[in-house]
Parts: C-alpha cells; structure tokens; sequence
C-alpha cells in the first residue's frame, strides 16, 4: 500500500494505482479550474485530453492520469 | 542507442510487430508510455508477451520524431532506428452536449482505463454510451470491477449493428460472450445522451438515469500526429500505407488503427505484416472489407453533431463555445481568433469535434508531440 | 463591374491590414488581397511587443512614434486583442551591461519617453524568478504588447476594405491608382531583386504559470542579435502572455541556415531564468521577418503607382502603425507625420 495526501488529506492506495484513480476513489472529482473557473476531471484517462492536471510535488500542470501514486506524495488540485 | 526497427506503441499492432520483426532481428526496440504492455485494449495484461530478444521501453513518452530516424523521448533521451513502425493507436472521440465536461462524464475507454488504473467502481451507478464495439466491451469490465452498469445507449440503430454482425460471424462468440456477461443490463440501440446535469443523464427520446459516472465515447480518432511529424501522406485523415504497411516515408512502416480503425484482428495482422515488412520477410496480404463494414454500421446519426448549445464548451482547454466558433470558417481562422486548440491538448479533442460539426481539418502538428517540460527539449541537440 | 479601387494593398497581415485602415481613414477607397488567411503570416507567428528600439536615430523615431499611435489605438481595440500596456524590463547582467543599461536611459529620457533604472534588488523584486547575480535592469514604462492576429482583423474590419483570397503573381496587373505590396518576407517573390531576406526566428510557449514573468523581458545584448548580421545568433527574450504562459524566444537565423535554434534558444533563456526548466511547452514553431540589410523597414514608392511596406524584421507589429501613416501620407500626397526618407525603397540602389 502507498500513502499520499492530496490537498492535505491522506489516502492509502494500492501499489501501481494512478494519482487519478486516487482522487477520483476518495471522491475527488474537481481535479482543476478550467480557464473560466469550471470545475473539471479526467476525461480520456490515456493522457490526450490534459484535463486532469494537477500540481503534484510542486510541480504544476503534471499528469494524474498518467503518474502512478508514489509514498509520501503531495498531490494538490488546482 | 541504435536499433534496427523501432517499435512506436505496445499495444496489440506493436506487439505482434515486435513478434515478427524479433524472429528475424537482434536488434528491436518497443516504445510505450505506459507502465506496462497492452495499449488501450490489453492494458496491463497483454496476451501477446513481449517477445525475449525485444528490448521493451515503458513509461518512455516520445515528443518529437526526425528523418532519419531520430526519436527523442521524455526518459532516455534520443534512440535511433533504421526502421520505424508506428502503431500509436486511436483515442476517443467525444462529442459535446450540455454537461459534458462535467466531472463524473469519462470517455467510455477513459473510464476503463481509469478503473485499470485502479479506480474502485463496486457499487457505483454507471451509464456507457456512445458509439461502436467499445462500449459492451467496456460495460463488461465495468461489471467484473463491481459496477451497476444501468444502461448502454448506443447511438447506431439496430438494424446496422444486426447485418454488420451476421457478415463477420466470427466476431459473434465475441459479441455473444460480452452479452453474456451484461445479462439484465438494458441496451439501448438508436439512443444517445443529450445532457448530464447533476448525476442525471438525459437520453435522446426523454428517459432520464440517476448515475454516478457517465462512460461516453463516440468511436475513435486515428494518432496520426506521429507520423504527420515524418511528413507520411494521410489519406481521409488515416496514414497512408501500401500492401506491406510501408507509408509514404521510406523506412516508415504504420500498424493498427492509425491506418483505419478496426479493432484487434486487424490491428494483429497490420503488426505481423508491418514487423515482417520491416525485417525483410515475405508477407500476407491485407483482408480490408471490415474496417469499411465496420465505420458503415457505426456511423454516427447527425443528430448528435447538432447537441451542444450555444453556450456548451467545445475546446476544453481554453472553454471556446460552441458560439464562438460560429463566425469562422475554417480551423486556422477559428484558432487565432479563439484561440481554439491552442491549449496544452492542442486541438487533439476538440479538432475532431470540429471536423465533426463544422468539417473543418485541424492538420498542423507541432513539436512537441505531448506537453514536456522546457528542459527535455534540450535533450539530444540534434543537427538535420 | 465595380470600380476598380484607389489602393489595392497585397498583404493582410499587419502591415497590410495598418496600412488598410489608414488610408480608409483618409478617405480612399482601399480594397485587400491575401493568398491566405488575413494575418496568418508572420503576424501569426510573432510575439507582438510594442516597443521602442533605440539603436539609431530612425528606428527610435518610428518605434516611439508607433508606440505612442497603439496606446491611442489601445481604447477601441476588442479585449481579444489582449493590448497590455506592460512595460518592458532590460535586463543586465554585468557591470558593463549595467553601464549600457544607463546609457539607455538617458537616450530615452532625451526623448521624453519615461524609463527607470532597476539596481539590483529592484530587478528581483520586478521578476523574482531571474537568475541571482544579475546586475540590474531598465524598465520602460510605455512599452506594450498586443495580440497581432486579433488586431490586425480589427483594423480591416475598421477600414471596411473588401477582402479577397487570391495568390498575387504580378504587381502590375493590379486594376487599382495605387498598389501596396506588403507581403512581408515574401516580397522578393513579386519584386524581383528586391534587399529583404527571409530571417526564421523559433518560439516556444507553455503552459499556464500565471506571475512567473510580469513584463516582457529582454537581455540588453538582444539588439546586437537582431542588428548583428551574424548568420547564427539568440538573445534572451521571454514574455508572459495576458493568459498566464510564457513565450520563449529569440532566434534568428537566415535561409540558408538549416540547424535549429531552439536548442540554444532555451538554453539562453534557461540560463537567465532557470524556473522555466520546468515549465511545460506545449508547442513550438518558427515564423520569417523580413530584413533588410540596415534592419529598417522599406516605405514608399517603388515605381510609378507601386508602393512598398515591407522589411520591418523584429519589429513590424510595432511599426505597422507609423508604417500606415507614412505611406498614407506619401500615397495620398500631404507630408507625412514623421521624416520617411530613412524608410525610402531606393536606399540601398547604386
Ligand atoms: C502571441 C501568440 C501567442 C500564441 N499562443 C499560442 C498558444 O498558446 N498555443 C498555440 O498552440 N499556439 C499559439 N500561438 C501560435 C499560433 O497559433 C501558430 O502556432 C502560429 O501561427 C504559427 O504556427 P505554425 O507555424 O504552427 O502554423 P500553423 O498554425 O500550424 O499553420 C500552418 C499553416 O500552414 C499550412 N501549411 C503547412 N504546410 C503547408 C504546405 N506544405 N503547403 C501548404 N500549406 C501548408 C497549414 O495548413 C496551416 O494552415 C501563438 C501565437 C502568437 C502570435
Ligand atoms: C519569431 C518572431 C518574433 C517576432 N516578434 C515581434 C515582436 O515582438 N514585436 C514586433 O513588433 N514584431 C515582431 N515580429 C515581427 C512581426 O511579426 C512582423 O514584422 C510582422 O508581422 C510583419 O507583418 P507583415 O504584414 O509585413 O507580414 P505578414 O504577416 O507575413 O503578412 C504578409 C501577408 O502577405 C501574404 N502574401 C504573401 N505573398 C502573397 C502573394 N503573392 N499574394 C497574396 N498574398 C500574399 C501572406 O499570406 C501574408 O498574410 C516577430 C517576428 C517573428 C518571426
Ligand atoms: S484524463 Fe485525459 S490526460 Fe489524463
């Protein structure tokens, strides 16, 4: 199991589990604010559609759907 | 790191690639951004294992591809290959309507995806919609991982999707064992969502469904974007590629759906072919019919092109509506005017919605092929 | 058959599109005619600085005065044309550049534009994300940027000039009193001989990172680069878009030159603001000025009723707009608003 926090909460996932699965099983579905301030979340899951953009480790504009969980994570929605 | 063939993609038209061109060559090379083999289809559990011999590169993302053939990626910097064999698969097409961008509306394969990935969905209210041989496909998974799958609404009427299976008979124990596996789970045929609101979703004809994630995928779009880098001909938005697979680039050879869509069969037989060709061996020539048969019975109803408001977002990147667009008459115009495309997908979701509601054609491809950091790019200097 | 117009202008770029709204403004019945998409040329590829340049005499007349014509402009111009009256901060990085910077300043004083020197806190504080060790900088307050496709629809809706999409092969066949040809880098293709030579520049944009840069940035060795011949040459040139990305240049390079600049390009920009490392490209792309060999544009007549508004290499978002007014003026015969001999096509004859 792998430990993160997103947003200041903790999650506990499984191993290979990705930051988008994460979110989304803990009940995030607001990943980013859309250019206009929409609330949005992953859309393609295979890393086209750029929606579910996150700031993990700060670093901005990062993959979730793309990035496996890795302990000790800071994962912030944007 | 030089190869004699390098392999763009492992998913099935890679792997079956890197099985035939490893029979002959020492030296292959497979590229994939995933962590694991698979693509889209087998992601995670390919049956098709990476043949010993194959050097496999996963999580490794290409940015950028040169004559010659040069390709940088992400993680290991530049790799070079006499010969190169796309097989970059598809991704979905989407379709906009009040509420799609909401979250809790995935792609029908984006879901999927996402739940391979390890998204727990046991007891969650699903609807899967849209279009094509994806969405029983995707139900049934959804139903394995736990999900109540409360409907399937495809847009193709009954009477395409019925001739369409009686021509291909051995892709019946596929359809019926699917079915088998969505037992009570109502399929609606000439249907599609007009709106999502609140965890309701509205189908055309009136019926509303309380859902937790709405799974919709109008069908797939070819990546061509690799090989349009290469400057390979497309033909109708597919990559051009003659009886060997060989594109209109020498040396470039192109497998799976960026050549048609058609699934997993053919995406096999365009691998064998494409690694045989590759190598220099002898190769069997394509059977073709069903990638046509198959875009007949799919077609999507025009209807769905005219769902979005004028208000409903079409570029999600940079929130361009629907009526913003209107004034505009081709992609390049609507582009610098709305900046429409111009986010970080660029154009890659919102272009075939545009080719879909407008006909427009979203063709220029830029470096990078995917957003990477500045740095990367210095990765390599390379001279033409 | 409707009359043939009095200006038939070749070009819809910004040049073109400036020169358009001008004389409609002077009252001549101006007609338009692009191979392409209006503004889709190199005013589609460019960063769209509005700024004073002050390597001589007649650069610094019409980059001041065209600065000073957006600023009136900036009022009527739709909000997607992005106009933000951002300043521009020179940056230096030594002692000497620092002596350069000064020297600058009192240039621009003379010519009562308003510019303060920036020492070495006052730098980081304006742009904390500059490399430490800098020396110091200068921040002219007038300069601006401007979104030049936008724009340049702007101006031609303005004029009301019909607008056709044809490929133009003869200047001469053209049925109007007068003829512009602004076809920018391409000019030499309908004017024979002509001393403009294609100069490709790379850029690069990223993401969102909304406060990372807060005015256009320029290293002070960037006029060397762009007044330089050297074949082969990058300057530090970075600019945050009213959208939050950055826009990564400069580059120049002639035709012939085939290597990319990107590379050095980045590392130039690295180099003086190592942030952007991280920062994520989403595309990249090259665009074509058009240089002359004293780097000034060419404005006037170049024989009986044709005219030229091309050559402004780095600088023609800038100087579309004293471009119009001076070939407005000689077009239309009254004097023109600023001196146009040092801009007049038969400069570098004989
Ligand atoms: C201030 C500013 C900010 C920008 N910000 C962004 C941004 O945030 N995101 C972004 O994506 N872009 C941005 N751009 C870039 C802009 O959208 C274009 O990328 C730019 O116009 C130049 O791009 P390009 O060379 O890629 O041309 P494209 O826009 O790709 O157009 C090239 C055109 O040439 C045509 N063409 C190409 N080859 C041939 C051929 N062989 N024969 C005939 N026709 C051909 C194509 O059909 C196409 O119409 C920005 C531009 C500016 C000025
Ligand atoms: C990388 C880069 C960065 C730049 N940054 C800045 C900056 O920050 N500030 C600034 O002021 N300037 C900048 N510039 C310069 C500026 O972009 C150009 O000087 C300006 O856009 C030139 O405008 P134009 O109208 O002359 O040319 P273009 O915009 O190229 O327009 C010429 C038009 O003529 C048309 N045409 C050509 N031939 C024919 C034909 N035979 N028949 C019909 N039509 C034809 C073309 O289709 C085109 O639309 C930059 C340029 C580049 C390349
Ligand atoms: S969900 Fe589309 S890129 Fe991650």
């Amino acid at each position: 199991m792998v430990k993160l926090r997103c947003d200041g909460v903790e999650m506990v996932v499984a191993e290979g589990t990705s930051v988008a699965a994460a979110l989304l099983g803990a009940g995030v579905s607001r990943f980013r604010s859309s250019v206009t301030g929409e609330p949005r979340g992953p859309l393609c899951g295979m890393g086209v559609c750029m929606e579910c953009r996150v700031t993990i480790d700060g670093v901005g504009h990062r993959l979730a759907c793309q990035t496996p969980c890795r302990a000790g994570m800071e994962v912030m929605t944007t | 790191m030089k190869f004699d063939v390098v392999i763009l993609g492992a998913g099935p038209a890679g792997l079956a690639a890197a099985r035939a061109a490893g029979r002959r060559s020492a030296s292959v090379a497979l590229v994939d951004d995933n962590v694991t083999a698979g693509g889209q289809i087998w992601r995670g559990a390919p049956r098709i294992a990476v043949p010993a011999g194959v050097r496999f590169f996963p999580q490794t993302r290409v940015f950028d591809l040169r004559p010659g053939f040069t390709l940088l990626t992400e993680s290991h910097g530049a790799m070079e290959a006499s010969r190169l064999i796309l097989a970059t698969g598809a991704r979905e097409l989407f379709l906009p309507f009040p509420g799609w961008t909401a979250p809790g509306v995935f792609g029908a394969g984006g879901l999927q995806a996402l739940v391979k990935s390890g998204l727990p969905v046991a007891g969650k209210r699903v609807m899967v919609a849209g279009s094509g041989p994806l969405l029983l496909a995707v139900a049934a998974a959804l139903r394995t991982a736990g999900a109540r799958v409360v409907g399937i609404a495809e847009q193709a009427p009954l009477g395409r999707i019925v001739p369409f299976l009686a021509k291909y008979p051995a892709k019946l124990p596929q359809a019926f064992a699917l079915r088998a596996r969505l037992v009570g789970v109502p399929y609606w045929t000439g249907t599609w969502p007009v709106r999502f609101a609140e965890g309701m979703v509205t189908l055309s004809g009136g019926r509303t469904v309380s859902v937790d994630y709405l799974a919709c995928g109008f069908g797939l779009v070819p990546n061509t974007e690799a090989a349009q880098l290469l400057g390979c001909r497309l033909d109708d938005g597919f990559v051009a590629v003659d009886s060997r697979q060989e594109t209109s680039v020498a040396g470039v050879y192109c497998a799976g759906e960026p050549t048609g869509i058609g699934g997993l069969d053919k995406a096999l037989e365009d691998g064998e072919r494409a690694g045989a060709a590759a190598t220099g061996q002898a190769v069997n020539p394509s059977r073709g019919a069903f990638v046509r048969d198959l875009a007949a019975a799919f077609h999507l109803d025009p209807r769905l092109f005219d769902l979005a408001e004028p208000s409903t977002v079409v570029c999600r990147c940079e929130d361009v509506s629907c009526a913003a667009l209107r004034p505009y008459r081709e992609w390049r115009e609507a582009k610098l005017m709305t900046r429409c495309g111009m986010g970080p997908c660029q154009g890659r979701i919102c272009g075939p919605i545009t080719n879909c509601l407008l006909g427009w054609s979203a063709e220029s491809v830029r470096r990078p092929l995917v957003p990477v950091a500045a740095e990367i790019l210095l990765k390599d200097v390379f001279e033409p | 058959m409707t009359p043939s117009p009095d200006v038939m202008i070749v070009g819809a770029g910004i040049v073109g599109a400036a020169c358009a709204y001008e004389l409609a403004r002077a009252g001549a019945r101006v007609e338009v005619i692009d191979s392409g998409l209006p503004g889709g040329g190199a005013t589609a590829a460019g960063m769209g600085h509005l700024v004073v340049l002050d390597d001589n005499e007649a650069e610094l007349t019409l980059t001041k005065y065209s600065v000073g014509l957006w600023h009136s402009l900036a009022k009527e111009l739709p909000a997607a044309a992005e106009f933000w009256g951002c300043g521009t901060v020179w940056v230096a990085a030594d002692e000497v550049e620092m002596a350069g910077a000064r020297a600058k300043l009192s240039v621009y004083r003379q010519h009562g534009l308003a510019a303060e020197l920036l020492d070495e806190r006052q730098l980081y504080e304006a742009e904390p994300n500059l490399r430490a060790g800098l020396a110091g900088g200068l921040l002219v307050n007038g300069d601006a940027m401007v979104y030049a496709p936008v724009a340049t629809r702007f101006l031609l809706e303005q004029s009301k000039a019909k607008v056709t999409r044809a490929a133009v092969t003869s200047l001469d066949d053209l049925k109007a009193g007068a003829v512009v040809c602004a076809t920018g880098a391409m000019a030499p293709a309908l004017v024979p001989g002509l001393r403009v030579r294609p100069r490709k520049g790379y850029l690069a944009i990223t993401d969102r990172y909304p406060g990372f840069a807060r005015h256009p940035l320029v290293e002070l060795g960037y006029l060397q680069s762009a007044h330089g011949d050297s074949n082969e040459s990058v300057a530090f040139n970075v600019q945050p878009r009213p959208t939050g990305q950055l826009l990564i240049g400069s580059s120049r390079q002639y035709e012939d030159a085939t290597a990319s600049l990107l590379e050095p390009m980045l590392e130039r920009a690295f180099a003086y603001m190592p942030g952007l490392r991280a920062c994520s490209v989403i595309r990249t792309w090259t665009g074509f000025r058009a240089s002359t060999p004293d780097k000034l544009p060419m404005i006037g007549r170049l024989r009986d009723r044709v005219y030229l508004a091309t050559g402004h290499e780095g600088l023609g978002v800038t100087t579309s707009l004293g471009t119009a007014k001076i070939l407005a003026a000689l077009i239309l015969g009254y004097a023109p608003p600023i001196p146009a001999w040092p801009y007049r096509v038969e400069r570098f004859d004989g």
